[in-house]
């Protein structure tokens, strides 16, 4: 129980404060810099270039060269779809996947940037979403850090592949009644377009999505329930970029990178197998690509890398090829 | 995909697992039961929120916005909301009040072409084709133009003035003598953008911009207007109209359903008819 208290204290010992937080805090820092740009309300006319001094004369000179730049959005929209700077259209693929189950054609602009969005998170793995833009996940992830802090063990047993059926059903939902029923409820667009458009009543969802994390199941929302989460796992199943528990002879078996993991389940297969041959990759694509086990091992035995570093390791350790995978 | 077994011990046997595989499946069916009845109430669109031009009907609409805010950012006059928990327009759906902020008509309609989804639909290119409700004079009784006074404020203000807006003339009963300007809209040029419900000069508009299910009346199906159908053919549809026979003194036509009586000899100083009556009364006792 002690333990619990102080998950990261020895990353802390040996790393220094920034480095045990170093994943979390460029987390963050895309989570909010990515709000903040659709924030950002319009680019300013010209500036004096007296107080302004070179970034003044640059930003002038563009607006020499593209007159409209001046009081244009720097993103418009929200998470659904958005347009940057005029030019890059980006679009969800689960939102506009409900859309097209409700009869929807697309347009060219939501085409295109589904493909990027699409694109993307193969390359990177799916949940990246999760870890790196969701802002439930700011919630969540306070959820769970109370819940260490409280020593909170209780948690309702609700399956992790429960995500799965709730993703069906919200793809059925527009098939049946014609009408995107999930973004009526879907607190992760919810929280985003409010902080962005203004959030009505909708601070109630987001507080009983932290109160069911904190007080119901442990990671609950986002390790459980949540289809957005579960759509973008799809995504990142066959995707390069994985965490990789390279070092995994040094562990101590502190316990820690389980205790932060919002998906621990997937730690163990890469952590542990070596004696059943499977390699050091965490292949399972709902690791959300947080980086936490790596801030939080004193050991730095996790990193990432691609999910072929593992059968290079394999290869040198002479064991069997990546058969298992536990996604 | 196959996590749900992580959470147990390897010993979970066939059953319990198809077991609890068909409780969460159970769960998420209820709850997808649940959602669905609610979205359907939380689906319905208060009167007074009008959607941008170029809406879907409202079904399909719900079917196909993203709630993605791209019109709401690209309307240079800023009337365009999202709606947000809480508000009676389902969530995340743009709309504008036209009495606070109605649409300014742009011709260019920047809301249209951002759209991702054709929620606003793309082939809408001429805004005066619009529909995004109809605006109604729903108070007689308080619209100054029915007390037989110059207000005019929603027909002037009106980009499609004297098509969608215009006065009609009517007799002021009560002073004997003035005319009342009578505001009218027609629906088949109105495009319902509200303008009028702002300008209008009362403490609460007289005009009001209604949802077209709310502001249109339907004809029973089955039912034909005569005379259009007549026009339409080209001759009466049913039995040809008897041309009447009228008794009536020399240079005297009568025209039923037009202009009544006429007087032939129209333009010479006498009428066939005196117009004292006492010529008529005393006819004949004269003659003795
Ligand atoms: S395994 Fe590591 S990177 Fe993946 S979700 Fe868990 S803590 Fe985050
Ligand atoms: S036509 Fe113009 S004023 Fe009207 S909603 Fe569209 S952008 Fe806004
Ligand atoms: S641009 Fe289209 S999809 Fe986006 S909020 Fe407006 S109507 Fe909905
Ligand atoms: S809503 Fe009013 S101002 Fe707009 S077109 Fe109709 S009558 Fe004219
Ligand atoms: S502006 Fe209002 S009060 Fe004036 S004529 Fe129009 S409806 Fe009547």
């Amino acid at each position: 129980m002690a333990k619990q208290l102080i998950v990261g204290a020895e990353a802390i010992k040996a790393k220094g404060w920034f480095g045990a937080y170093k994943w979390l805090i460029l987390r963050r820092i895309s989570q909010l810099s990515i709000l903040g740009l659709f924030l950002l309300p319009v680019l300013p006319g010209r500036l004096s270039e007296s107080t302004g001094g070179f970034f003044a004369s640059f930003w002038n000179s563009l607006l020499d060269q593209w007159p409209s730049l001046e009081g244009m959005w720097v993103v418009k929209g929200n998470l659904a779809a958005s347009m940057t700077l005029d030019v890059l259209p980006l679009t969800d693929p689960h939102i506009l996947l409900q859309a097209i189950f409700a009869g929807v054609e697309p347009h060219r602009d939501a085409i295109i940037g589904v493909i990027i969005v699409i694109g993307f998170y193969l390359l990177v793995s799916g949940r990246v979403y999760c870890s790196w833009v969701c802002p439930v996940n700011m919630v969540t992830d306070a959820a769970s850090w109370l819940r260490r802090k409280l020593g909170i063990k209780s948690s309702a047993r609700i399956t992790r592949s429960t995500r799965y059926w709730m993703l069906g059903l919200t793809l059925v939902l527009p098939l049946v009644t014609g009408s995107i029923v999930w973004e009526l409820f879907n607190p992760v667009s919810m929280l985003f377009r409010g902080i962005v458009f203004g959030l009505g009543t909708a601070w109630v969802l987001v507080l009983s999505v932290f109160l069911f994390d904190l007080l119901v199941s442990k990671d609950g929302w986002c390790g459980r329930l949540c289809p957005v989460g579960a759509f973008y796992s799809l995504l990142g199943t066959k995707s390069p970029l994985r965490v990789v528990a390279t070092k995994r002879e040094a562990c101590d078996d502190c316990m820690d990178c389980f205790a932060v993991c919002p998906e621990a389940q997937v730690i163990k297969p890469a952590l542990k197998g070596e004696s059943k041959g499977i390699g050091p990759v965490i292949l399972s694509s709902n690791c959300t690509n947080c980086g936490r086990c790596i801030d939080v091992c004193a050991k730095d035995v996790f990193n990432f890398g691609s999910r072929f570093s593992g059968v290079e390791m394999n290869k040198v350790s002479g064991t069997a090829g990546q058969q298992h995978n536990p996604g | 995909m196959s996590d749900s077994g992580k959470d147990k011990t390897r010993t979970v046997n066939r059953r319990q697992f198809m077991g609890d595989m068909l409780k969460t499946a159970c769960g998420v069916g209820l709850m997808g039961v649940g959602l669905g009845f609610y979205a359907n109430k939380a689906d319905s669109l208060p009167a007074m929120a009008i959607r941008p031009p170029g809406a879907l009907p409202e079904d399909e609409f719900l079917g196909a916005c993203i709630r993605c805010g791209l019109c709401v950012r690209d309307c240079p006059y800023d009337i365009l909301k999202l709606g947000q928990l809480g508000d009676d327009v389902p969530t995340g759906t743009p709309y504008f009040t036209s009495r606070t902020g109605p649409c300014e008509m742009c011709v260019d309609i920047p809301c249209i072409p951002v759209c991702p989804t054709n929620a606003l639909d793309h082939s809408l290119t001429e805004i005066k084709d619009a529909r995004m409700g109809l605006a109604v004079l729903v108070d007689q009784e308080s619209c100054i133009a029915f007390l037989g006074l110059r207000c005019e404020v929603c027909f002037n203000i009106c980009p499609i003035r004297g098509e969608a807006i215009s006065l009609e003339y009517q007799h002021n009963d009560r002073s004997g003598k003035h005319a009342l300007f009578i505001p009218v809209v027609h629906s088949d040029a109105c495009t319902g953008c509200g303008l009028c419900e702002k300008a209008c000069i009362l403490e609460e508009a007289a005009i009001k911009i209604f949802p077209m299910h709310l502001a249109k009346g339907e004809l029973g199906r089955h039912y034909r207007i005569g005379w259009d159908e007549k026009d339409k053919a080209g001759k009466s549809l049913v039995t040809p109209d008897i041309e009447h026979q009228y008794n009536l003194p020399e240079g005297v036509r009568y025209d039923l359903q037009g202009k009544g009586l006429i007087f032939e000899s129209e333009g010479s100083d006498e009428l066939p008819i005196s117009s004292n009556p006492l010529d008529t009364l005393n006819r004949g006792l004269e003659d003795k």
